[in-house]
């Protein structure tokens, strides 16, 4: 029952999605003592961040039906807040949440204009519209550079319990030291859960049915009552929240940020292939189709590697097979999803138990 | 019977539509209003001749985007693969041409660019048939699956471009005879600018003299203005559409060869980054219209121009300002479509 409520009674209903949701978790939880190294912690890490974004751009594209392509604006206002504040404030609780709280109200009154002044037109109108103004945004950090360092950006410390250099106690626990990273990795876990079960409340909430019934048929939704523009702008307020709150983790743990790391389009690109390889409109899709893609990004590389070793006679399909072109094979995934299985992997997996029984 | 009201003259039954022509007067508002900021006569001239250049390879490519979703509604997201396969298949042939290239001569120039244009649109626009029929044929009528899937198409076509030309960015010099400045008295004209505007000029009026003149072309325009309509007086407005979608990727191929001769070298990337400067354009024009997309293709060129003379922190947003202050104006773009 507690299981229930907390999930907001949004189960995953299916045998292999809980398994695999249940060994993404405990892959995540365990990975400074599974895997140690660098290279994993800081995949599981990203792997959180892009949960929590990635759930955020669901809540827009996957329940409301409006694409957006300001997402990652609001991902690096809130990078930008808390690396600011960080550089200015000096490395103390008080910057975080002066940036975080900074960051967030900008969002909330960027996301409202851009709503209630664009939201009207039609789908792919404000596509193009959130183009634009994402692309005039990234241009603008980049050339405030006494604000934002520029194209250089900015690194910063972060409080002192989270530098790497503290220590816990001085002998490792299970042969893991017991640094600032490590409390850094657990308390941004930590957070990625709780945001996240927040979003799922929000969407099986009865605001969220709303959203969906938008999406389904606006002109029905505002038959029934609803004013659907109201509800399209509230719901890309929240998404840009939530967005905002990963690019302040984000930042938290790179102690690093510039316009390429939050703000580029090409993460756009990346969000809006872990939503739809995932699943729309399904919140576990974010956390598949993250997991998936930054797995993917990080270590389909050394099998594609192998791959093109083996075909090095063929050129062309060596190239094919050629490490830094994986983005293909995901693309090619991508459309396969949006033609196939619209509701991506975690639609795929939930059908295929309703049809069994 | 009759009544008198019946008995209308047929000139006043079918009133000639007036052609809006405040929009037209902007192109020299901007160029008088730069005038006096400028400061000298000779570098407004090479200013506005390099904006006006750069406008017209910017139409190029923007025409045939313009033209498939007045037609169709469709918005291509993944235009701008075919923009970046012309440049890279005029690296391809320029490049086994370099004797022609490196001649003095400008005829052997012209032999060699002609070519490289010619492979560039037949490929793109068998490359767009083909894209036609996979990628957005099942996704009609659905704006949300054609904003993703055609973003899908340039994903993929960004990659496929990669396998077979190489991730880096590859120099595409000019031809020999077309390096250089003119000089009109004190004022510096890039030869190659004067080609850009002369292709510029001959793809407009083919266009315009296509849409006005012919049957086709008649038909392509009451298909943007209403498709219903022409779809139920018998005409198959999908295989028209078809056409259009072909020649518009031809015609991004073209721009894709100008473009990359412009920038003097491609990057896989160059078609992905136009994506949003040809998304102004069009939003500028009035979604749908091939002679407010050709207006507003100048404007920004000429903004740009300028704006990057006199202020280059500006000129990188001078494009956007400019789409807003014409959104402030006329909501829907200069040239709005009816019925969208």
């Amino acid at each position: 029952m507690i299981l229930k409520s907390l999930f907001s009674g949004d189960m995953p209903r299916s045998r292999v999605l809980t398994v695999l949701l249940l060994l993404i978790l405990a892959g995540l939880l365990l990975t400074p003592f599974v895997f140690p190294g660098a290279k994993s912690i800081n995949v599981a890490a990203k792997i959180c961040i892009f949960i929590v974004l990635v759930s955020s751009f669901d809540l827009v594209l996957g329940y409301t039906g409006i694409v957006s392509f300001a997402h990652t604006m609001f991902f690096g206002i809130g990078a930008y807040g808390v690396a600011i504040a960080l550089t200015h404030m000096g490395p103390t609780w008080g910057a975080v949440a002066a940036g975080v709280a900074v960051a967030l109200v900008l969002s909330l009154v960027l996301s409202l204009v851009i709503g209630l002044f664009s939201l009207r037109v039609k789908a792919m109108f404000y596509a193009m519209i959130t183009l634009a103004v994402a692309t005039a945004f990234m241009t603008l950090a980049s050339q405030l550079s006494d604000l934002t360092g520029g194209e250089d950006g900015l690194s910063f410390k972060v409080p002192t319990i989270l530098q790497p250099s503290f220590s816990l106690r001085e002998a490792p626990f299970l042969g893991v030291s017991l640094d600032g990273k490590l409390i850094s990795f657990y308390l941004l876990m930590a957070v990625t859960i709780v945001l996240f079960l927040v979003m799922l409340r929000i969407v099986n909430s009865p605001f969220g049915r709303v959203l969906q019934a938008i999406r389904e048929n606006e002109f029905r939704a505002e038959a029934l009552g609803y004013r659907t523009v109201v509800y399209r702008t509230v719901s890309n307020v929240l998404s840009a929240l939530f967005a905002t709150l990963a690019g302040c983790l984000l930042a938290m743990w790179l102690r690093y940020n510039g316009p390429d790391t939050s703000l580029s389009f090409e993460i756009m690109i990346d969000i809006l292939l872990m939503v739809v390889i995932g699943g729309m409109g399904t919140m576990y899709g974010s956390v598949v189709g993250a997991t998936l893609f930054l797995v993917a990004q990080n270590y389909l590389q050394d099998l594609m590697k192998l791959g093109s070793t083996a075909a090095s006679g063929v050129p062309f399909l060596r190239n094919l097979l050629a490490p830094d072109r994986w983005m293909l094979w995901l693309g090619l995934l991508f459309i396969l999803s949006v033609y196939k299985f619209p509701t991506g992997i975690v639609g795929k997996l939930r059908a295929r138990l309703r049809s069994a029984t | 019977m009759s009544s008198p009201a019946t008995t209308v003259p047929v000139a006043d039954a079918l009133p000639a539509v007036k052609m809006d022509r405040l929009p037209l007067l902007l192109v020299p508002v901007l160029a008088l209003v730069a005038l006096p900021l400028t400061g000298s006569f000779s570098t407004w001239v090479t200013l506005t001749f390099a904006g006006l250049a750069m406008g017209m390879i910017i139409f190029i490519i923007a025409s045939g985007l313009t033209l498939v979703f007045g037609l169709m509604d469709v918005l291509n997201f993944g235009h701008g693969v075919f923009i970046t396969l012309g440049a890279f298949l005029a690296t391809t042939v320029l490049g086994s041409m370099s004797a022609w290239t490196e001649s003095e001569s400008l005829i052997r120039n012209l032999g060699a660019i002609f070519p490289a244009i010619l492979v560039a649109m037949v490929v793109a626009g068998i490359v767009g048939l083909a894209y036609e029929r996979v990628i957005i044929r099942p996704v009609y009528g659905q704006p949300l699956k054609q904003i993703l899937i055609t973003m899908g198409g340039m994903i993929v076509g960004e990659e496929l471009i990669k396998v077979v030309w190489g991730p880096e960015s590859v120099p595409l010099p000019l031809p020999a005879a077309f390096r250089g400045s003119l000089l009109f008295g004190e004022a510096a004209v890039e030869k190659y600018r004067i080609a850009a505007v002369v292709v510029g000029l001959a793809v407009f009026a083919i266009l315009y003299w296509v849409l006005s003149r012919t049957k086709v072309g008649l038909l392509i325009r009451a298909g943007v203005h209403d498709r219903e309509m022409v779809e139920s007086m018998g005409y198959r407005i999908k295989r028209l559409f078809i056409g259009v979608f072909v020649a518009g990727s031809a015609l991004a191929g073209l721009g894709g060869v100008l473009w990359g001769l412009y920038q003097q070298g491609v990057t896989p990337q160059i078609g992905s980054q136009v994506n949003v400067l040809l998304f102004i354009v069009i939003i500028i024009g009035g979604l749908g219209s091939v002679g407010g997309c050709f207006l507003g293709a100048l404007l920004v060129g000429l903004m740009a121009n300028y704006t990057g003379f006199l202020a280059p922190k500006v000129a990188l947003f001078s494009n956007i300002l400019l789409m807003v202050l014409v959104l402030v104006w006329r909501p829907r773009g200069l040239y709005p479509v009816v019925n969208r």
